[in-house]
């Protein structure tokens, strides 16, 4: 029995992990002003390139790499659109997703079925070691470390630093920064790509870790999740890190509860996560004048500087 | 230090052009240090755009920037605050989800926030603007908001701060310590660029002034040797007919009445109403006074019925229990409605003069009888506003878009007025419009209530509200105070109602007074 708690505690770290990359990949991009709803579309491609680069060239590091340097070339797709050339972001962001969605289909034809080199769970002599706790605090695959890294990261950067302060600012009102002279196009390109590069990393961490190996939409919404999860979390990091869990718990419940035979139909069982992310929405979204508080103020408003 | 001749600021032969308009065109403009300089104009006579040149904002198309005797470009911002230019915006540049710390931080060199919270509070306390540097700027007032702009500029140590139409969301208190702040300043040898269209204000103010007149600078003068009509005639080019209060004619029966009205704001950093009474009568305006974002949008969309029913309390209209109505079955009781918004609220940007006529009016004008809209009758109502209301358009066709503000705002206030109401209620009715579009606009409503209507007019323009107000009652966080008879009240009287809360107690202290 505890074997089986502990196994599935592991599990649900790392069903959170792409949650949690992609979903600080977003919250920075929203905090400078910029929607981007092509997430699941920057996962799909990251997923699909890291795992390409890692069948051919066997080294899953590089995988990763790759998977990350994709995903922002995504976004700087995105970035071009709608930052340079004004187009909706909203439009914008769904046709990324579609967009990423076909590209990822049509370049892994060839890799489906393919396996690669799992990148292994850390193994820490003595630490590891521990009953229980030792392998529930330092028996994880690295990434799980990195995302939760990234994530207080990100919260120290948005809370500390006067960077992350000027990213609040220029998300809270494009007009004012630009009139006390901060460059608002290239701050909102920096946060647009860090988003891309994140949701590439969240991407390959489904393909090379995760599963590991390639299918066609495998991300399965979970960028729509991460999406959510930045709403569920009012753009707070801190509580991105709570949400990725709660979904990641969410997602292995229903894996857990499909195999020990409940008797629930498993196409129910599998909306479990999907279910509870609208509840979640409609939660929180009661109290519209909250939401809007501390949604950052020029979300998905174009600017464009008069000069 | 300066030579005393030698100007801090001196511009010669600027020019800006946009798409479709020259906003500025061969501006000279000298500033002395020491020197309370304004810059007086119409809306649309290019002051901000001269103002933005020189903090470097907008790149001038032509002309010579000259600091302290040498020829310089200022780039951006920065550049400019590096010289030693401060500006204070008249929308103000101010983040409202950070604190005022960070505000503040923001437009200054990195500073440890500990030092630099130590220096604002010294700052502040000089020039006796008290200022909280932890609290978030969603929760201020406009007046604090202010002084958060200026406290940011002088702590880079200006020697020129341009503070554009600073007054304008200030009470007549406020704006008294903002002067002897600005004076304190000039003692120091700061100069200060001073832009506003408050003549009165300029002649106790500034030492000098220049006039701009589209986007030309037409004359230079020493305002306390001018009358406020004299600058006014210069600032509008032709003379002056000043609109004439209307005497206060026989009343009639309630138009409007308004009790114990308790809402809750629909808008973030909202004003809640709490137990508004009021009644306003046929042939009769009743003024409301107050400085922004005290409730009057949530006033206006309870009035209107657009943010459905309130709280608590009634709202009648001619007699008739109007709380839970929609606004185009208040509209069928006689009512019409002129919102604070033009654009997005009084009108669509994206349709047609006729299109926007049909909005409101075919409740009253009955445009769509069988489901089916009367185009031809539209457009000759449409027609009748244009002509009536002297609307500059290419014709009723044209896109609201395409109007100036102060064209599209006689275009809306006549669409409503044509229906012939029995209640207009009218929200900043004046609001960024050039003075003879004003006055052609107080003139109409001065007209309306002769005709035996009830006119509710809510305002931020203490002048407006005396010129046109027979009774005047101030909003206040959400509170409204009693009505008091025009005559009865002086501005600094109304100005001292502004900033505190109306209970039921003073108001039956007041009545009982």
């Amino acid at each position: 029995m505890t074997e089986l708690i502990i196994a599935s505690i592991m599990t649900m770290m790392t069903a959170a992990t792409p949650l949690m990359f992609a979903a600080t990949g977003e919250l920075i991009c929203e905090r400078s002003g910029v929607l981007n709803l092509g997430l699941e579309g920057m996962m799909l491609i990251g997923a699909v390139f890291g795992f390409a680069a890692a069948a051919v060239t066997g080294n899953a590091t590089l995988g990763l790499l790759v998977a990350a340097t994709s995903g922002a070339f995504a976004a700087l797709i995105f970035g071009i659109l709608t930052l340079n050339l004004l187009s909706n972001q909203v439009a914008t962001g769904l046709a990324l997703t579609i967009f990423g969605t076909g590209l990822s289909a049509l370049v892994g034809v060839d890799y489906v079925g393919e396996t690669i080199d799992q990148i292994g769970s850390i193994h820490i002599p003595i630490l590891s070691d521990i009953p229980i706790v030792g392998r529930l605090l330092f028996g994880h695959d690295p990434l799980v470390y990195l995302a939760i890294l990234i994530l207080l990261g990100a919260s120290w950067f948005l809370s500390r630093s006067r960077w992350g302060m000027i990213l609040r600012a220029v998300g809270d009102s494009d007009v004012s920064a630009h009139a006390i002279g901060y460059p608002v196009i290239a701050i909102r390109f920096a946060a647009v790509t860090f988003g891309g590069l994140m949701a590439g990393l969240g991407g390959g961490y489904l393909s090379l870790v995760y599963t590991p190996l390639w299918a066609e939409n495998m991300t399965a919404g979970r960028g729509w999740i991460a999406l959510a999860l930045v709403v569920f979390a009012s753009w707070r990091p801190a509580r991105v890190l709570f949400g990725a869990i709660l979904f990641g718990g969410i997602t292995i419940l229903q894996l857990n509860a499909q195999a020990a035979g409940l008797g629930i139909p498993a196409a129910f069982m599998s909306m479990l996560p999907y279910i509870a992310t609208i509840v979640v929405l409609v939660l929180i979204s009661r109290d519209a004048i909250k939401i809007r508080l501390n949604a950052p103020a020029c979300l998905g408003r174009p600017f464009r500087a008069e000069r | 230090m300066p030579i005393p001749d030698s100007p801090l600021l001196s511009l010669t032969g600027i020019r800006k052009v946009f798409p479709g308009c020259i906003a500025n065109d061969a501006i000279d403009l000298d500033v002395q240090p020491g020197e309370i300089h304004a810059l007086l104009g119409e809306n649309g006579a290019g002051k901000s755009t001269l103002v933005k040149i020189i903090y470097g904002v907008l790149r001038p198309d032509q002309g010579d920037i000259h600091w302290n005797g040498d020829l310089v470009q200022i780039a951006n911002p920065a550049q400019a605050r590096e010289f030693g230019i401060g500006m204070v915006f008249q929308h103000f540049s101010l983040f409202e989800a950070l604190t005022t710390l960070e505000n503040v931080a923001l437009a200054l060199p990195r500073e440890d926030h500990d030092k630099l919270r130590a220096r604002l509070v010294e700052t502040a306390d000089a020039y006796g603007l008290a200022l909280q540097p932890d609290r978030h700027v969603h929760e201020l007032s406009m007046g604090e908001r202010q002084r958060i702009e200026i406290v940011r500029c002088l702590l880079q140590d200006p020697q020129l701060l341009i503070l554009d139409e600073p007054t304008s969301v200030l009470t007549p208190q406020e704006t008294e310590t903002l002067f002897e702040t600005l004076r304190k300043l000039a003692a120091e040898r700061r100069a200060i660029l001073y832009i506003s269209h408050k003549l009165e204000e300029v002649r106790s103010l500034c030492d000098k002034a220049t006039i701009l007149r589209n986007g030309r600078r037409v004359d230079d003068c020493i305002p306390s040797a001018e009358t406020a009509r004299s600058l006014a005639e210069k600032m509008i080019g032709k003379r002056v007919e000043s609109v004439r209060k209307r005497a206060t004619t026989q009343q009639g029966n309630i138009g409007l009445q308004v009790s114990s009205l308790t809402t809750h704001s629909h808008q973030p950093h909202g004003m809640d109403l709490s137990d508004i009474d009021f009644a306003v009568r046929g042939g009769e305006i009743l003024g409301i006074a107050g400085i922004a974002g005290n409730g009057q949008i949530e006033l206006m969309d309870a009035l209107s019925g657009e943010t459905g029913a309130p709280l608590g309390g009634t709202i009648e209209i001619l007699g008739t229990d109007a709380t839970h109505l929609n606004p185009n079955e208040r509209r069928d009781l006689g009512a019409v409605f002129v919102p604070e918004e033009r654009i997005g609220q009084a009108a669509v940007a994206d349709m047609t003069l006729v299109e926007n006529s049909f909005l409101t009016a075919s409740a009253r004008m009955k445009f769509s009888p069988n489901g089916l809209i009367d185009w031809n009758a539209v457009g000759s109502f449409a027609d009748n506003i244009v002509r009536d209301f002297d609307v500059r358009t290419t014709g009723v066709s044209a896109l609201a878009s395409s109007l100036s503000g102060g064209n599209l705002q006689k275009f809306i206030v006549g669409r409503e007025m044509l229906q012939e109401p029995q209640l207009l209620i009218v929200s900043q009715p004046t609001w960024g419009v050039d003075a003879g579009a004003a006055a052609a606009i107080h003139e109409e409503i001065q007209r309306l209530v002769s005709a035996g209507a009830a006119v509710l007019v809510i305002s931020q323009d203490l002048d407006e509200i005396f010129l046109l107000s027979d009774r005047i009652a101030v909003i206040s966080q959400g509170t409204l105070s009693s009505a008091t008879p025009a005559n009865d009240v002086t501005p600094e009287d109304i100005g001292l109602l502004m900033g505190v809360r109306h209970t039921q107690q003073e108001k039956t202290k007041y009545a009982a007074a």
